[in-house]
């Protein structure tokens, strides 16, 4: 028997807290998470520093693909089996891709890719088809199987129906992180009815629609991505963390390209400052090994990096303000000229952050061509949008979505040992009162 | 600070206006091709090269006042058209950022296309590490459904070559 057909003697299940069960009946999925490449997702928390705001985030990555590839099992095994638009001998290949979908997350992918200009995209590909394991396991199903799983996490394979269930505003992805990042950060948002939606799923053409009796379930989904949106994505303390993160990898780059000779050499680091990361690189950093660096900058002698260091690792975050740029962006010029006259350098203590920095989205009704919209099968057989045939979702979707906030340390700034006025005046135009 | 919002006011800045979503993203992806220092993260879409941070990054544009966001409706469809404000100039006078070497007639350029022709030239962009062959044969099947001609894909390769001697 092929190996692409292989099954194993007894079915294996991974208890899970959203799904209960994951079950895997095939051998080249088994292999998979067997794969060195895919257990470092284990140390890869599924929500980076949110685990700072709301405690009980430490879920992984590995978590989260396995939970994606269960939704998409259920999909091809259950849902479409008996559907003739589907094409099922793609089955394999949407378990796959849904497993390995983000195979390339590095540690705090969020701002380590703004930082160091990497794109965990990219790595997904490399690590599906360089010199890995699960690149050995792919290939055994056929030699172009790997390029396949690749193309569909990248949104450019021929079949558009399998990218559509792996990615596109409805898909198993955001139907997985919605529910589980709900549990595992405790909030009451994120629950929808996924079973619901399962059932109502249709594939059609070039896509995956919503039969419009399922229309509710849908709504329901929207507005759980929503409220999760603001509630726990766009959270401000986690805004906050991701902020003095950021800093600290720009510190130790800038320093770095000084020749600053660190008291503990960031020998993990070096390829990232210099901008030629292998894979190899990249597979060894994981969250265990960024955050031991933290911990050993804490005692470094530039005092902004360990400053910023000891804030990330004994949670000591910025404060924030409300920032309308369109009023205030000139203030911004006198409060970097304050923040140097009392010592504080303004490119690591004063960052406006926009919600255009965050890799969330909502939902978009895909005017002028720019995203796929979620589509309703009517039952005349005709595909209308979302948004025109729901006014739930069409009140959401017009609604103002942008929002900035202007983070600097306000316990640096309350304490008048030193620089006293100027602090005094950096507060005033804050609008700051000391407390 | 800001730089990013102010790098896309300079693009906004550099032509009269954009007419057109779909064009804006191309225009972007297309300049970002060409070493322009547009900060934007793309992925490939169904319509081809697509940043969801520069869709977000417009929004507030527009909610500062900066842009001006007109929705005209076509046949069938809507189209929005952006313009810099008044106070959108007066922000990028206060920033001091320079616009890249060349950024105005680059975009210029690319502006007076249309955006069924720029999907396609940034969709070859996007494909740009194949070999010619492949990146035709893979451009023809992602976007078998636009149905590009022959002359059309010749015409997006000779343009991207014209767009070498811009940059």
């Amino acid at each position: 028997m092929s190996y692409a057909l292989q099954k194993l003697a007894e079915e294996k299940v991974f208890k899970d807290p959203v799904h209960r069960y994951i079950h895997v009946r095939d051998q080249v999925v088994w292999d998979l998470i067997g794969t060195r490449e895919f257990q470092r997702l284990r140390r890869i928390r599924q929500l980076g520093t949110t685990y700072l705001t709301f405690h009980g985030a430490e879920h992984s990555r590995f978590n989260h693909s396995l939970g994606v590839y269960e939704i998409i099992r259920r999909i091809v095994d259950d849902v479409f089996a008996s559907r003739p638009e589907w094409d099922h001998s793609e089955r394999l290949l949407c378990l796959c891709a849904a497993l390995l979908h983000d195979l390339g997350h590095g540690p705090f992918s969020h701002s380590f890719e703004k930082v160091f200009d990497l794109d965990h995209e990219d790595f997904t590909q490399k690590i599906i088809l360089g010199e890995t394991e699960v690149n050995q396991i792919l290939s055994k199903v056929a030699p172009e199987f790997p390029q396949k799983v690749a193309d569909v996490i990248a949104k450019t394979y021929e079949n558009k129906q399998v990218i559509s269930l792996i990615s596109s505003q409805i898909d198993a992805d955001r139907m997985d992180y919605l529910q589980r990042d709900a549990y595992f950060t405790g909030v009451s948002y994120g629950h929808f009815d996924m079973e619901r939606i399962l059932r109502v799923l249709r594939p059609l053409g070039d896509q995956v629609v919503i039969k419009s009796s399922g229309m509710h379930a849908v709504e329901d989904y929207i507005m759980s991505r929503y409220q999760m949106y603001w509630q726990v994505y766009f959270h401000p303390v986690t805004r906050s963390s991701e902020v003095i993160l950021t800093k600290i990898l720009h510190r130790a780059k800038e320093l770095s390209s000084q020749g600053y000779q660190f008291a503990y050499e960031p020998r993990h680091f070096k390829s990232m400052f210099t901008g030629d990361v292998t894979l190899q690189d990249y597979l060894n950093l994981d969250e265990s090994v960024v955050t031991y660096y933290f911990q050993m900058w804490e005692d470094e002698k530039d005092p902004i990096l360990r400053d910023l260091c000891d804030r990330f690792m004994q949670r000591r975050l910025f404060k924030y303000v409300e920032f309308d740029p369109s009023k205030e962006y000139k203030k911004l010029n006198q409060l970097e000229q304050l923040f140097e006259e009392a010592d504080l350098n303004p490119d690591y203590y004063l960052v406006v952050d926009s919600s255009s920095d965050l890799p969330y989205d909502f939902y978009r009704p895909g005017e002028e061509e720019e995203r796929v919209p979620i589509h309703l099968l009517m039952p005349g057989g005709e595909l209308k949008e979302l948004s025109r045939h729901s006014e739930i979702v069409d009140a959401i979707s017009g609604k103002r979505r942008t929002d900035h906030k202007l983070y600097y340390p306000k316990d640096y700034l309350m304490d008048d040992s030193t620089h006293k006025e100027t602090k005094q005046k950096i507060l005033e135009i804050l609008g700051v009162t000391a407390r | 600070m800001m730089k990013d919002h102010a790098r896309l006011m300079q693009a906004f800045s550099a032509v009269d206006e954009i007419v057109g979503r779909k064009k804006l993203q191309k225009i972007i992806f297309i300049a970002k091709k060409h070493e322009y220092a547009f900060q934007e993260k793309y992925q490939f879409h169904f319509f081809g090269p697509y940043s969801e941070e520069l869709t977000l990054r417009v929004e507030e544009l527009c909610n500062m006042g900066f842009l001006k966001e007109f929705n005209e409706k076509k046949s069938g469809y809507y189209q929005y058209r952006y313009e810099v404000t008044n106070e959108g100039r007066d922000f990028l006078a206060s920033q001091n950022e320079e616009p890249g070497s060349g950024l105005a007639p680059f975009l210029t350029e690319l502006n007076q296309q249309s955006s069924r022709f720029l999907e396609l030239v940034s969709t070859i962009l996007y494909f740009d590490s194949f070999e010619r062959a492949e990146c035709i044969e893979k451009v023809k099947k992602v976007k078998e459904k636009q149905n590009y001609t022959e002359e059309e894909i010749q015409e997006a390769l000779a343009y991207i070559a014209h767009l070498k001697d811009f940059s």
